[in-house]
């Protein structure tokens, strides 16, 4: 029988298999940021233990930073934990890319563009959205702080191998839709919890036209629909990117490295547990109007009717979530008025998300009740972005353009939306209190954010787009 | 940790599907750097109004529902980030067991971590759960050992939870300890893979 690239990568990575036991899986790379090391680095202190692979793990600040002013932090108990994380990293020899160096970034973000996420690879760190580097046909996923110090001592996780799922994504996508929009299509189909206990390959023709930015965006985004990990088979884009990336194999090594990940796809007689198939036509750009990743629909659109809810838990959670965004049932998505906007997160602050955003935005202005914010994903981005000028573009039409970091899609820096104002928003939570306490987010496409930031409100960028090669 | 052999006590309902981490505990409270205390802040959001008063309407703060050492909810407990500060909240502010149809997976995870028992039950079995304990006091027994939940009523199911899981909380193990006895095989893997590389 033919195995899945998913068996594949988990199979080379045991160590220790018994029945009643979870599998004891190696990890090849473990990336770590402020919020969810510190207890972890404790508890190997108080055990007098050390980090067994200080080579294979990675630092970075990223949730707490400040988007300006980044070096005077006025938040005492935040500079603490940073400052936590940089002695850390000083006493146990794990390299950090801290807030003054030219490689920080969010950890989602700079783990693929060093070229430290690789094809084959398993891969953790203390945050959900590790599913992210999947893309790269990796496994991928998040832990908690105890699985932290786990992986510090041991370079090892014990894992109950989960279940195997197939999204084929086939046919072509239409005039302004974007990853984005797929992954938000999927979870307003199949809800929040349809990958629990899974984890997915994402494949199909829509996939294998996709750039890495693009996959990064799909995978980082199903953890939402509760899997363990999403991942993409590595391919010719996958290489290309990676060529020549700081920490990726070089020369020879590459030339090796890469024959050995042609091998990394899933036999043509695989099985998995889980098969389904998405129509890309069908999907329209997406705006979510509830609580949760799920409660999303169509720009086109409108918010559901609580008669049309199939049984009471949903239809109390359609209430809750109503009372909660301000909106009525039946009321149009593109009735609704923002007054914040922000692109930024480690699903949309890539270079391309910022090109494509920029494209929408050049020449014009942000709509006077609108205050909107640029965050790029690491400095890397924000530099090649200057680069190329899209910082102009952004200032010019009255973004503000700010320094790397996780911002406003958790808001624990001072990048807050107040309580009762809505934001179209590039990241990948809208759960209630998640920008601020009170705050109302709507998770868009950097390009359905940046046009939301010229109107005031939402509006099908594909139809905008359309007009405009008239 | 302390160990986890048979608790009996106060079992109130939260009857919310898909409640997430960043509700049990808001990121405001993530930047402490200690792993104790974060009881006070547990459901911050939904537990107290914007002037730092308590929410009458919440759950936990309604009087028959204090002390509660078990917690009912509904399905997909715990999605969201994988802040283990989730847990070390529920624990601190004194539950011991959680009832839901389904978990997200790291949550789970990080449950079992810090001696809470993530408990699932079919659908129906909670929804009887639910609507009985909105009749305080209601009080649960939840037997580890025999994977057993009983009330005082007569109803009682079983649950089953991996092996590896159930040893490690009932005999409190420190799983790294359990896991550097692979030392051997752990160093033999890393010089194998180097040499492939
Ligand atoms: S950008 Fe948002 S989702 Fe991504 S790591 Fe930072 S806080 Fe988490």
């Amino acid at each position: 029988m033919g195995r899945s690239i998913i068996e594949k990568i988990w199979d080379k990575h045991i160590i220790h298999q018994e029945e009643g036991k979870p599998d004891l899986l190696y990890i090849d790379l473990h990336l770590v940021h402020e919020v969810t090391s510190p207890q972890a680095f404790s508890g190997l202190r108080m055990k007098n233990r050390k980090v067994r692979q200080p080579d294979k793990t990675f630092a970075t600040m990223d949730h707490n930073v400040p988007t300006v002013n980044r070096y005077k932090i006025e938040d005492k108990v935040a500079l603490n934990q940073m400052t936590t994380l940089e002695k850390n990293c000083m006493e146990f020899g794990i390299p950090l890319a801290g807030i003054d160096s030219p490689d920080q970034g969010i950890v989602h973000v700079i783990g693929p563009e060093l070229g430290f996420t690789q094809p084959g690879m398993t891969i953790v760190c203390g945050d959900s959205h590790t599913s992210t580097h999947g893309a790269f046909g990796s496994i991928a996923f998040g832990i908690g702080t105890s699985e932290v110090e786990h992986v510090l001592a041991t370079q090892t996780l014990w894992q109950a191998k989960p279940k195997t799922m197939k999204i084929e994504i086939s046919g072509t996508l239409r005039k302004g839709v974007t990853a984005k929009d797929v992954i938000l299509y999927i979870l307003s189909q199949k809800g929040v919890n349809f990958g629990q206990g899974y984890i997915i390959e994402y494949c199909g023709d829509v996939i294998k036209k996709m750039s890495m930015e693009e996959r990064m965006t799909i995978c980082n985004m199903s953890i939402e629909g509760g899997a363990k990990a999403g991942l993409v088979s590595p391919d010719e884009t996958t290489f290309s990117y990676l060529n020549g990336r700081k920490h990726a194999p070089k020369g020879e090594n590459f030339v090796h490295a890469v024959k050995k990940w042609r091998e990394l796809t899933s036999d043509e007689n695989a099985i998995f547990d889980k098969e389904m198939s998405i129509d890309a036509s069908q999907i329209a750009p997406m705006v979510s109007w509830g609580t949760n990743p799920a409660m999303t629909s169509s720009v086109n659109d409108h918010v559901p009717y609580l008669k049309d809810c199939k049984n009471p838990i949903e239809q109390r959670s359609l209430e809750r979530a109503l009372t909660y965004m301000g909106l009525e049932e039946g009321q149009k998505i593109k009735d609704i008025e923002i007054q914040h906007v922000f692109i930024g997160s480690c699903t949309n602050s890539r270079i391309e998300d910022l090109r494509q955003a920029a494209e929408i935005v050049k020449g014009k202005r942000v709509h006077s009740n609108v205050r909107a914010l640029v965050v790029p994903g690491s400095q890397q981005v924000k530099k090649q972005a200057e680069a190329e000028g899209l910082n102009i573009i952004f200032q010019n039409a009255g973004f503000e353009w700010r320094e790397s970091g996780c911002s406003m899609c958790l808001s624990m820096n001072n990048d807050i939306v107040p309580s009762g104002e809505h934001c179209a928003s590039t990241s990948n939570r809208n759960f209630e209190g998640r920008q601020g306490s009170g705050a109302r987010t709507h998770l868009v496409s950097p390009m359905m954010a940046a046009a939301a930031a010229l109107n005031g409100r939402f509006i099908d960028v594909g139809k905008l787009m359309e007009v405009e090669t008239v | 940790m302390g160990r986890f052999t048979i608790v009996e006590g106060k079992a109130i309902p939260m009857d919310r599907a898909n409640v997430d981490t960043d509700q049990i505990i808001p990121k405001q409270f993530l930047k402490r750097i200690e792993k104790t205390g974060f009881g006070q802040y547990l459901f911050y959001d939904w537990r107290y109004m914007n002037d730092g008063k308590e929410n009458p309407a919440f759950e936990l703060n309604q009087p028959e529902n204090k002390n509660a050492s078990i917690l009912i909810a509904n399905e997909n407990f715990g999605c969201g980030s994988s802040r283990e500060h989730a847990p070390w909240a529920l624990a601190d502010y004194g539950f011991k067991a959680i009832i839901a149809p389904s978990f997200a997976d790291i949550f789970h995870q990080n449950c079992l971590k810090n001696g809470i028992l993530p408990i699932r039950l079919k659908s129906e079995e909670v929804s009887y759960l639910l609507k009985e304990a909105k009749n305080q006091p209601y009080v649960l027994s939840v037997d580890l050992k025999n994977e057993m939940v009983k009330d005082e009523k007569g109803f009682s199911t079983t649950f089953s939870i991996h092996t590896y899981w159930k040893r490690m909380l009932i005999n409190g193990w420190d799983e790294i300890e359990i896991t550097l006895q692979f030392e051997e095989k752990i160093t033999d893997y890393e010089k194998a893979t180097i040499t492939i590389r």
